[in-house]
């Protein structure tokens, strides 16, 4: 692949891109495991939705 | 907005909201529909990325003036795309929250914003890195350029709102507000290289007349489309099923405050 005499341009912008998208992804996967951590911290203490106390199947 | 008072909203705002909507008014059945949906989706995102890169670095020839700096096309168009595209949905989000108090509406809206600034950002550093080579310039204040970035601030605006305002209720309301002011910006975007003369070019995909592009830089660039609209698809679902997550831990710490304060 050539990509002639601008490539550090070429590079930079695709770089650029796949910093700012892996940042996202990151994020949004990092939130999750805090969310999800903080409901199983929160469930072991026994503090449950009233929803979950009355049917405790629900998802 | 609490869970708790989201689904009153629900049973209040429902009347009068489609079919579809009205069954995903209910967070625990929208997270029970998203869940199974998300690795399909993230792994169609995965392999329209690689087949639009492969198509965009590899096959796409080089443009005869603009030479190889045309393959950051396929970068920045679909970011420019999707960074309005965003503003809209969270446009329509917020007449969810503040027409028909729909309970997922300020969450659509909410998780949507970082994203949304995350494309702008790609759109105006793609723009800039590409405008260097061929205009000679990183940047000049006409008012494509202007407009959009105009936008990028709008979304910090709107980011900074949900993060200053501690009660999700009133911060969704001026954030719905906020996003509906915004949207004034997306017409003068989109025309505003045919209102006033500026250095950006003029629509040259979708125009009256049909794309000025050449088919072998245009496919790759369709498919580029596609693969950053799965990719804002994905995460945006990923992240309402976050926000929703973070108001069951807000609830459930308040219930446990609340608790705490009666004994």
């Amino acid at each position: 692949m050539n990509l002639g005499p601008h490539a550090g341009f070429i590079l930079a912008a695709y770089a650029a891109a796949a910093v700012v998208v892996g940042a996202l992804i990151a994020w949004v996967v990092l939130d999750f495991r805090a969310q999800t951590r903080a409901l199983a911290e929160l469930e072991a203490r026994g503090v449950t939705r009233r929803s979950e106390r009355a049917n405790p199947n629900s998802p | 907005m609490t869970e708790g008072s989201g689904l009153h909203h629900a049973i209040a705002g429902t009347k009068k909201l489609p079919m579809a909507l009205s069954d995903l008014a209910n967070p625990s059945r929208f997270l029970a529909i998203v869940e199974p949906v998300l690795p399909w989706l993230a792994g169609a995102t995965a392999l329209a990325l690689a087949l639009g890169l492969n198509q965009a670095l590899l096959v796409a020839p080089d443009d005869y003036q603009q030479g190889a700096t045309v393959k950051i096309m396929s970068l920045h168009v679909p970011s420019a795309w999707l960074s309005m595209f965003c503003w809209g949905l969270m446009s329509v989000a917020a007449l969810g929250t503040l027409v028909w108090r729909h309970p997922l509406a300020d969450v659509a809206g909410k998780a949507a914003a970082p994203i949304g600034a995350a494309f702008t950002f790609i759109c105006l550093v793609t723009g800039s890195l590409w405008g260097r080579p061929m205009w000679g310039t990183y940047w000049v204040w006409d008012a494509r350029l202007t407009s959009v970035l105009i936008l990028f601030l709008m979304y910090l605006g709107v980011i900074a709102l949900w993060r200053t305002v501690e009660d999700p209720s009133r911060a969704a309301r001026a954030a719905a507000i906020l996003t509906l002011v915004g949207a004034i910006n997306l017409p003068i975007i989109k025309f505003s290289v045919d209102w006033w003369n500026t250095l950006h070019q003029p629509a040259s995909v979708l125009r009256l007349g049909g794309p000025t592009i050449h088919p072998s830089i245009l496919t790759p660039l369709f498919i580029m489309a596609i693969a950053f609209t799965l990719l804002f698809v994905t995460l945006h679902l990923a992240a309402m099923r976050n926000e929703i997550l973070r108001r069951r831990v807000r609830t459930l710490r308040l219930m446990q405050a609340q608790t705490a304060a009666e004994n």
